[in-house]
């Protein structure tokens, strides 16, 4: 196995935890770290399986660094949104499915 | 001359959005409407010429840096695209019509801090420019770049309620957002590792003709791109960020929203599933089907239940765009008769043109009477006459009553499924058009009730001027919504039948 | 029910597509030799920065709106006239601290200029040069050395979309006669160097701002 390829499958069980936590968590904070964990799974997968063969690819890479950059933005504003919240509300997590319906 | 104008609307339908965002931004908070007006104005152009172009001399390309893919990155505009840019353009410029005269009012309330319009210009206009990049894109990754720049510009304008729950829809439609995009991400993170390429031209033969050991792989992307995909367009059972997010923004926001962003995401879906995913999802079509039907029964339902106004119209988007689904199954059945693909961008545009002007109507509504219970719209007929008429049109398109571009979607969506046989699909959609009247009517039987006197009085001392602009803006896209079945329907499907 | 469930599903997943991984044969597509080919064209000598800047300069272009976007979503929460804004933090205590702030944030300029420098033969670039200058921004602030930022003025907002603006007109300007972002190429060198520059300083704007305008506000720290 080559290390391209095991990057590739560490990705992919970071990116079922990511995906499971962001399901399952309420904390929105816990929530944020989950999207990121996810990404970041999602972003090993595209590097580590296109240079399974051992040789680097370029394009991928610099696909992963226009993939940070957009993690980093929504990142951001999930952070702010989330700030926004407390200051509002003082809650840390959404109110429940549908509440806020009405 | 005109042919080289065409050459440039794809890059300038994209870089014109882009540098009025960016000069709307500078020109700081709540200025600019002019600018993105005006852009708008000439993008419609662009988006009018190059519909034509495409229907006389097909698909129309444009290789970014000049590389070509799979190295670069193509734009392609063939008959869908086009069909979709002018839906965008068009919306756009009669929402910023409205919009300008919406917030010129707000600004004018002095205990309004809600900053919904300070930063309106700049996002908005970031949106389409996301928008008309992601229908004009061949390459999956430059898509998720511009899911991307579509979703969280979506995100801020929800957010600009500035309301504690509208900071929450928010939020719950950002956590949405990203999940979706992630596994979209993951999937094309795979069909880059199993085909070597992300340009849609060079992958629909690769995988047509994968080797078994890849096919497993393809089909994991394949789900995972659709499921991101579905997720983002709200398809029932994943429209639960909807209602509020749709529900409860300022209503240009609640406009563009529901008319055109979640169009966005249903058109990519139904471009992969029918181009280079078909081979790896033909056994799933039933699927989103059974889902579109069941949104088309459960939001009607809601709709009919919902207390407040901008909810009420929200939920009928969550049924409304079960019709983009059912289709799916009998596309790839029909090789006769008008191209399926033609009949949903129909059912698209009039549902985007119809539930624009909804919007803009419930918004002026509540302007005018200060609250949003739909019990509230009572007497609204003798005041605001023009919007109320505006309301009733979009009602007649959502509902399919003839002559709208509602009727004529829903006429040949039915004509479509008898052809197959597939009865329980007339059933529903004939349910749908049932349960949407009721709906649409629960808000004219109010509106045309009569207040007494006093009340009547003291309602007209409150009341505050919506600009008339704004209320025509409205009624523009409604009247379009009705004449779509009349002029356009026909050159619409040539369109779009034309080229898929 | 529902953690099981999903910790379930999100368990088989893994299993189901590691074991597909696997035995992923080689792709029939390579991209590595057309790109080596393109890079005697591409005005750089890094591969990556190639893709970024060249080849796939277009996603790179709507990715540095999606950045502006989160800017602007992130002023959108942050409501305007809070009185603690234009405050200075009082958080340095420690004299040390301001003290090696002064010392590294020059040294951060000149670490950024050198990395922007470099991204054209070896990993850098626009973007980690600057990150190093955000960096910068932050620590000054958290030194107690600068003010947090409120809503921005026409300056600062200039100097937000300064660089997306260059890379839009140098993106646009080869539509005259030719693509998008087509270079020509006598001048394709000079010009990336001219959009990292512009991007540099934007990027650093932006996200510091993404920082330091939610920085110290509404008690919270």
């Amino acid at each position: 196995m080559t290390t391209g390829l095991l990057f590739a499958l560490t990705g992919v069980v970071l990116f079922a935890a990511g995906a499971a936590a962001l399901l399952l968590v309420d904390h929105l904070l816990r929530r944020v770290l989950a999207f990121n964990i996810m990404g970041s799974g999602a972003c090993l997968v595209l590097v580590g399986l296109a240079q399974r063969n051992g040789v680097p690819d370029p394009v991928p890479q610099a696909m992963v660094l226009t993939g940070i950059v957009v993690a980093v933005a929504a990142t951001g504003l999930a952070l702010a949104l989330i700030r926004r919240l407390h200051a509002q509300t003082g809650a840390t997590t959404l109110p429940r499915d549908g509440a806020d319906n009405d | 001359m005109i042919e080289h104008l065409t050459h440039l609307a794809l890059p300038l339908l994209i870089l014109l959005p882009l540098t009025s965002a960016a000069l709307a931004f500078a020109l700081g908070p709540g200025r600019g409407a002019s600018l993105v007006i005006a852009s708008s104005a000439l993008q419609l152009l662009l988006a009018l010429l190059l519909a034509a172009t495409i229907g006389s001399a097909g698909p129309s390309h444009h290789a970014a840096g000049g590389w070509g893919a799979p190295l670069g990155i193509d734009l392609v505009a063939d008959g869908l695209a086009a069909a979709m840019l002018l839906l965008t353009q068009g919306v756009a410029l009669a929402l910023f019509v409205f919009a300008r005269g919406y917030f010129h009012q707000d600004s004018q309330d002095a205990d309004h801090w809600a900053p919904a319009g300070r930063y309106f210009w700049p996002l908005a206009s970031f949106l389409v420019a996301g928008m008309n990049a992601l229908y004009l894109s061949e390459d999956i990754f430059n898509l998720y770049v511009t899911l991307e720049l579509v979703g969280l510009a979506a995100v801020g304008l929800v957010a600009s309620g500035g309301g504690a729950t509208q900071t929450a829809a928010a939020l719950r439609y950002l956590f949405a957002a990203i999940l979706g995009s992630g596994a979209y991400l993951l999937g094309v993170a795979l069909l880059y590792g199993s085909y070597g390429s992300v340009s849609i031209a060079a992958l629909t033969p690769a995988i047509a003709a994968s080797a078994p050991a890849v096919t497993t792989v393809a089909l994991v992307a394949a789900l995972l791109m659709v499921t991101g995909l579905l997720i983002k367009s709200a398809l029932f059972p994943f429209h639960f960020w909807l209602p509020p997010a749709h529900g409860g923004s300022p209503a240009p926001v609640s406009a563009l929203l529901s008319a055109l962003v979640v169009k966005a995401s249903i058109y990519l879906v139904l471009r992969l599933w029918l181009g280079p995913l078909q081979p790896l999802l033909a056994p799933f079509a039933w699927l989103p089907a059974i889902l579109g039907a069941s949104a088309i029964l459960w939001g009607s339902w809601q709709a009919i239940r919902a207390e407040r106004l901008k909810l009420l119209v929200a939920y009928s988007t969550v049924a409304q765009l079960g019709y983009l689904f059912i289709a799916l199954p009998l596309a790839a059945a029909s090789t006769t008769g008008v191209a399926p693909v033609a009949i949903v961008t129909l059912q698209a545009v009039a549902h985007g043109l119809a539930k624009a002007a909804m919007f803009a109507a419930a918004g002026i509504i509540l302007h005018a009477t200060g609250r949003d219970r739909v019990s509230d719209v009572a007497g609204i007929a003798e005041r605001l006459p023009l919007t109320l008429f505006t309301f009733a049109l979009a009602g007649v398109s959502l509902m399919g009553l003839p002559p709208s571009g509602g009727f004529l979607a829903k006429w040949l969506l039915i004509d479509l499924a008898l052809a197959q046989g597939q009865w329980w699909l007339v059933a529903v959609i004939i349910a749908g058009g049932l349960l949407a009247a009721v709906y649409i009517f629960r808000v004219l039987r109010q509106a045309f009730l009569n207040l007494p006197e006093a009340e009547i009085e003291a309602e007209h001392q409150k009341a505050r001027v919506v600009p008339r602009s704004a209320e025509w803006a409205a009624f523009a896209l409604a009247a379009s919504s009705i004449l779509l079945g009349i002029f356009g329907g026909v050159p619409l499907l040539q369109l779009v039948g034309g080229s898929v | 029910m529902k953690r099981f469930a999903v910790s379930a599903a999100a368990l088989g997943f893994a299993f189901w597509l590691i074991s597909a991984l696997l035995n992923l044969p080689a792709t029939l597509i390579d991209l590595r030799p057309l790109l080596a080919e393109a890079i005697p064209k591409s005005g750089v000598a890094h591969p990556v920065t190639a893709v970024l800047l060249n080849t796939r300069g277009y996603d790179t272009l709507l990715e540095i709106a999606v950045l502006l976007v989160a800017l602007i979503g992130v002023l959108i929460a942050v409501p305007p006239g809070n009185p603690a804004l234009s405050e200075r933090p009082a958080t340095a205590d420690d004299a040390m601290v301001p003290a090696l702030a002064r010392l590294v944030a020059p040294l951060a300029v000149f670490f950024a200029i050198y990395v922007l420098w470099a991204g054209a033969h070896r990993p850098g670039g626009a973007f980690q040069a600057a990150a190093i200058l955000a960096a910068a921004l932050v620590l000054l602030h958290l030194a107690g050395l600068t003010a947090a930022w409120s809503a921005p003025t026409l300056r600062l907002r200039i100097g937000l979309i300064a660089g997306f603006l260059i890379f839009l007109a140098i993106a646009a300007a080869p539509l005259l006669g030719g693509m998008l972002l087509q270079y020509p190429p006598a001048l394709v060198g000079t010009l990336i160097l001219v959009i990292e520059s512009g991007l540099t300083i934007s990027l650093a704007l932006v996200l510091a701002g993404l920082f330091l305008l939610l920085a110290d506000r509404g008690g919270v720290r």
